[in-house]
């Protein structure tokens, strides 16, 4: 049977069919247009500020999706262990955040648990720009190595996500264990001001959520360039076959770790830019459950395109906000159900669901 | 040297406990190329079992709900596998995700139907005491794992439904032009796997207390088992559960808890450098 673990499932994504008219060519920039301005304009003029501080977060959360879309969509990787990766960076963001306010001294939580002297790990955190580079370094070093490891040995498919998973599990229960260095299962919070601002001002908060939107952006136009280069198209060849890949001579372990490693960078700048936004990082928003249910909105919007990933994070991030103050637990029964709809009848997403009529309809 | 000794039995029941556990997936995963993240839940069905059977069992309950547990468990295991499992076939990362939504489904309903808070299963007395370093209760554990993996070696190797069901696993498509009802057999086999996941469930109460979450714990380290151990092998799985629950004791033991799990990882990255496969693979010219 271990020749079934390859990836039959993917085979059912299309490459399209030759050169496409310019009308469908021109298509593509237009949305792209259409919802940016969308999100740049008409967003922060139409909604209050608690709204806009909550897209800001669906917009964060999309850009973990992201990485998502182009390690499992494109490149055949279940990755179900993303949180690892956004937690490195938002700790990265909130020990230099925490750091600021402490001014000189230790953080609030160290007090508490009884720590004396800044531990070696924290001091360097206290330069934004060495804060904002390990934010991605970190996640991007972890990810690489780990992919080297086990890509190397051809270790996949399955596999591959069971150990991202227990990867996510184990970093959870060491950061809620390491409390003197971690503040545990409370994670680091009480954050007042960035680079000098205060994080409370409504001003600061939408020119946060601008910054979201426009790194959001970049990364979708960056992402999509790769997945339309030479490089992507190796990668979608390895999703579908990576023994033809090797056997015509390139290595499909250095596509998968570079990649791996890209989505793993996306997910550290996305923690870094959580912390400002929301205001707290913690082993909850980390574990095997958050990392899964990022995977599901993946799968939800529609893992073979770029922008199924971002549309699923945001709609399904904003279901979770709309079910969870109304009713908390019908949100898991109706995720549950969802996921299971979602899988048997739709396994292209709604962005599969929008082609299909498209293409019915003419 | 005492509190060294100590932690024997405590690694050697987790690692029966994740032995009973890691049977039926590893049986699912090599047989049907099906990654069920619900198995947890079976876990969970067992447990809960235990616990309703108190009412009318006492203290004997842990006894009378090993048969029923499995049962049960088995039963939701084979429901699963009828009513969805069986369209996905040979897909793993779906059926992961796929069943993942039945996980939290599951879950939620556990929660509504006993309550979020944890409850407590009394146990037998005369499974209170010990032998030396060794408490009874831990020691019903390992019989049971012993008992299990006995069983299972000799439904699979000496019962003619058995011997079909390895066809299956080495080469579904020759066992089916072969005459077998390869349906037929997967559903036995994921009535045995998630009927052991319930034996796995009454035997956690002998050693804890049952919340909606119990199957969350072990899953992710129940898959590690499979992992190392190589898929559908029995050999493997037994020997790779003994030594992830060891090396997990042992490492809580001389560095701390939450450092433990970070060196498991770290030890079965380094162990799949070697083999890959995990410990036993079964030869064929495929490729992998």
């Amino acid at each position: 049977m271990s020749t079934v673990v390859t990836s039959k499932d993917a085979s059912v994504a299309p490459l399209p069919p030759g050169r496409p008219s310019w009308r469908a060519r021109l298509q593509g920039p237009a949305v792209f247009t259409a919802v940016a301005v969308l999100a740049l304009v008409v967003a922060p003029l139409v909604l209050e500020p608690f709204r806009l501080g909550l897209l800001a977060k669906y917009l964060v959360y999309a850009i973990v999706a992201l990485g998502i879309g182009l390690a499992w969509g494109q490149g055949g990787m279940l990755v179900l262990g993303q949180g690892v990766f956004f937690g490195l960076g938002g700790y990265a963001m909130g020990m230099y955040l925490k750091l600021t306010e402490a001014q000189g001294g230790l953080p609030d939580f160290m007090v508490w648990s009884g720590v004396e002297e800044l531990p070696a790990l924290w001091a360097p955190f206290a330069n934004p720009v060495f804060a904002l580079a390990m934010a991605v370094v970190a996640p991007v070093v972890v990810a690489a190595l780990l992919g080297a490891l086990v890509f190397r040995q051809r270790v996949r498919g399955a596999y591959f996500a069971i150990l991202t998973q227990a990867l996510a599990a184990a970093f959870v229960i060491l950061l809620v264990g390491q409390q003197g260095l971690t503040g545990g299962t409370n994670g680091l919070t009480n954050f007042f001001e960035l680079f000098g601002q205060d994080l409370a001002l409504d001003s600061t908060q939408r020119g946060l959520y601008f910054v979201v939107a426009v790194v959001l952006g970049l990364l979708y136009l960056g992402a999509r360039q790769l997945v339309n280069s030479r490089f992507g198209r190796l990668l979608v060849a390895v999703r579908d076959g990576e023994d033809r890949v090797r056997f015509l001579g390139y290595n499909p372990a250095t596509v998968k770790t570079v990649t791996f490693a890209i989505s793993a960078g996306m997910a550290g700048l996305a923690g870094a830019l959580f912390v400002p936004v929301v205001g707290i990082i913690s082993p909850a928003l980390l574990g095997v459950v958050p990392s899964l249910e990022l995977v599901v909105a993946v799968a939800v919007g529609g893992r073979f395109a770029l922008a199924g990933a971002v549309l699923g994070a945001v709609v399904m991030n904003y279901a979770k906000t709309v079910f969870s103050e109304e009713l908390s637990s019908a949100w898991l029964y109706l995720q549950g159900a969802l996921f299971i709809l979602v899988m048997t009848l739709a396994p292209k997403g709604i962005i599969g669901l929008l082609r299909r009529r498209k293409e019915a309809a003419g | 040297m005492e509190a060294f000794l100590n932690q024997l039995p405590i690694g050697l029941s987790i690692g029966a406990v994740l032995l009973l556990i890691a049977l039926g997936l590893t049986f699912t995963f090599g047989q049907m190329g099906v990654i069920n993240m619900a198995h947890g839940e079976f876990i969970m069905a067992g447990a809960y079992t235990a616990y309703l059977l108190q009412d009318w069992a006492g203290r004997q309950a842990v006894i009378v709900a090993l048969p029923v547990a499995f049962v049960v468990a088995g039963l939701m295991g084979l429901a699963l596998e009828r009513a969805a499992i069986r369209h996905f076939y040979g897909r793993p990362l779906d059926t992961l995700l796929l069943t993942w939504g039945v996980s939290l489904v599951l879950q939620q309903l556990a929660r509504d139907l006993f309550g979020a808070p944890n409850v407590q299963v009394q146990a037998p007395q005369w499974l209170q005491g010990g032998l030396g370093i060794m408490p009874y209760n831990r020691m019903f554990i390992l019989a049971l794992a012993v008992g299990s993996v006995v069983a299972v070696w000799a439904y699979m190797n000496r019962t003619g439904q058995g011997r079909r069901m390895q066809a299956v696993m080495q080469n579904r498509r020759l066992a089916s032009t072969s005459g077998i009802d390869t349906g037929r057999v997967d559903m036995r086999t994921f009535f045995i796997g998630s009927g052991l996941a319930g034996i796995a469930g009454v035997a956690l109460t002998l050693i804890g207390p049952v919340g909606p979450a119990l199957g969350t714990y072990y899953i992710v380290d129940a898959f590690l088992v499979v992992v190392a151990g190589g898929l559908g092998q029995l050999r493997g799985a037994v020997i790779a559960a003994a030594g992830l629950g060891l090396l997990n004791s042992y490492a809580e033991f001389w560095t701390d808890a939450s450092l433990a799990k970070v060196i498991v990882f770290a030890v079965i990255v380094a162990f799949l450098q070697f083999r890959p496969q995990g410990l036993f693979v079964v030869r064929s010219r495929a490729l992998t």
